[in-house]
């Protein structure tokens, strides 16, 4: 004999079971911890500047120092520890894009340098290379037409 | 040989009796509630290899020696072994059992992986293919992550319904039953059931279905009563997925409640372990089963258990391409022969 519950009723009878993820707190969690990292930041650039550094040389090297500091604390296995409360805090900066390839690197070393390493480093920031290069596209081409008229 | 009874249920008439058992646990499942009743533990999870993936074969391999071992017996004394997992092409168990020089048979039920295995292993038991038979399944927490989901140190955040892999391994040794042993009266294969869950980070969900299927099956072919046995184990629904099974089965007019518990609630302190829903694994059901259940089998402490293990039926690409997850599970029934 079958089970009486129908596809519609189990729909409703899992969502109501289910608990839901905390999205007040997670929301108050990422402002803090994702405003923490844009506050270092620009830290840094106001230090980089002190030294009487281009602008231009100064954000490049936020930029990289943000990302070093990323992936030494992933390499370190903490990255991931503080994003479990973090959440898009952690994962929305630069940071978590620097994660999103050391951490891939580092789980497939298994597989050698070329098919595990080098194939699986992007298997993650992939995706948002390939979007961001074609919004970047479309972005320089609307500015484009709009500087020819 | 075995008697059909109803539509599902085959009733093992010489009852094959579980001669050795054996499990073998990692860090985080020695450190939770069962962790004094695990044969072999590890503190770390590499168990001392390169990969992870020959740290769970190395679970196997000890689990079926150790139980073969408890059993006062050689891998020449068995005829088969039935053994899965969750890796891709069943690699724990072909990579971890190679050198036993047994005769293999590889077995995927997802979860459901250990009481497929047992189920089978007394089959061949009682019809008499096997004198002895093997029954064995694992599960690691790195390798399946790294399978199914993203990288250990990738930064994400994991969802309250979530189940948490196992590092862990169990393994039965089925043979004639003497006097004493655990016996293995019926067995029930499971139908696939599809109630439309796509969340693959709700499996526990997913494969409620089929656990009350199988188990109204089972109880509509034998006509028994869930107040007949001690314990319903199933393995793995976790906290939502038993609770979802319970109130399946309200609506036909059964209650479980009072004797259902689930290895994936044994396994860890959900709250102070962080696993959110539970646990979940082949190798969670098998080491449990495997540890506290059949010594309190085996003691007397539980006399009848009607063991469930349950199995989400999807792959990384058939969630990707949007699909629903089967649920499977297989109910073998467990009676203890202790005065």
């Amino acid at each position: 004999m079958d089970i009486k519950v129908t596809r519609t009723e189990y729909q409703q009878m899992a969502e109501t079971v289910s608990p839901k993820s905390k999205v007040l707190r997670n929301c108050v969690m990422a402002f803090l911890v994702g405003g923490a990292i844009c506050a270092l930041g620009q830290a840094l650039t106001t230090l980089f500047l002190s030294f009487d550094l281009p602008e231009k040389t100064a954000k490049a090297f936020v930029s990289i120092s943000l990302i070093a500091l990323s992936a030494i604390m992933t390499g370190l296995k903490v990255y991931d520890k503080i994003a479990k409360h973090a959440g898009a805090g952690t994962l929305v900066p630069i940071t978590g894009f620097a994660n999103s390839i050391v951490s891939p690197a580092m789980e497939f070393k298994s597989e050698g340098y070329i098919m595990g390493i080098g194939a699986k480093m992007f298997s993650i920031a992939g995706p948002v290379l390939v979007y961001g290069t074609c919004a970047s596209i479309i972005y320089g081409l609307i500015l484009f037409l709009f500087k020819m008229y | 040989m075995p008697t059909r009874i109803g539509k599902y249920t085959l009733q093992l008439d010489k009852a094959p009796g579980i001669l050795g058992f054996a499990s073998v646990a990692g860090k985080k499942e020695k450190e939770g509630p069962l962790g004094a009743f695990f044969d072999v533990s590890h503190t770390d999870n590499t168990l001392g290899d390169v990969s992870w993936e020959k740290a769970e074969s190395q679970l196997q391999t000890e689990a079926v020696q150790t139980a073969l071992k408890k059993a006062a017996l050689e891998g020449k004394d068995v005829d088969y072994i039935l053994a899965g997992d969750l890796l891709n092409q069943c690699i724990s168990s072909t990579f971890g059992l190679r050198s036993l020089g047994i005769p293999f048979l590889g077995q995927y039920g997802a979860c459901s992986t250990m009481a497929q295995t047992l189920g089978l292993a007394s089959l061949f038991v009682e019809t008499g293919i096997a004198r002895r038979a093997v029954a064995v399944t694992s599960s690691h927490f790195c390798s399946a992550e790294r399978q199914f989901r993203f990288p250990l140190e990738y930064g994400g955040q994991r969802t309250p319904t979530a189940q948490w892999t196992a590092t862990a391994a169990g393994s039965v040794v089925v043979g004639a039953h003497g006097r004493g042993e655990v016996k293995i009266n019926a067995v029930t294969f499971g139908r696939i059931a599809d109630l439309g869950i796509k969340d693959a980070n709700n499996m526990g969900a997913a494969m409620a279905p089929a656990a009350a299927q199988t188990l109204h099956d089972y109880l509509t072919d034998t006509g028994a009563s869930p107040s007949d046995y001690d314990l319903i184990l199933t393995g793995d629904l976790g906290a939502v997925g038993c609770e979802l099974m319970d109130e399946i089965l309200e609506k036909d007019g059964i209650d479980i409640r009072e004797i259902h518990n689930d290895c994936g609630l044994m396994i860890y302190e959900r709250q102070a372990q962080d696993v959110h829903a539970g646990g979940s694994g082949c190798g969670c059901s098998a080491a449990v089963l495997c540890s506290i259940i059949l010594r309190q089998l085996s003691s007397g402490e539980l006399k009848k258990v009607l063991f469930i293990g349950t199995g989400a039926l999807m792959s990384t690409t058939s969630s990707q391409q949007g699909e629903s997850i089967p649920g499977i599970a297989h109910l073998v029934f467990l009676e203890s022969q202790a005065k």
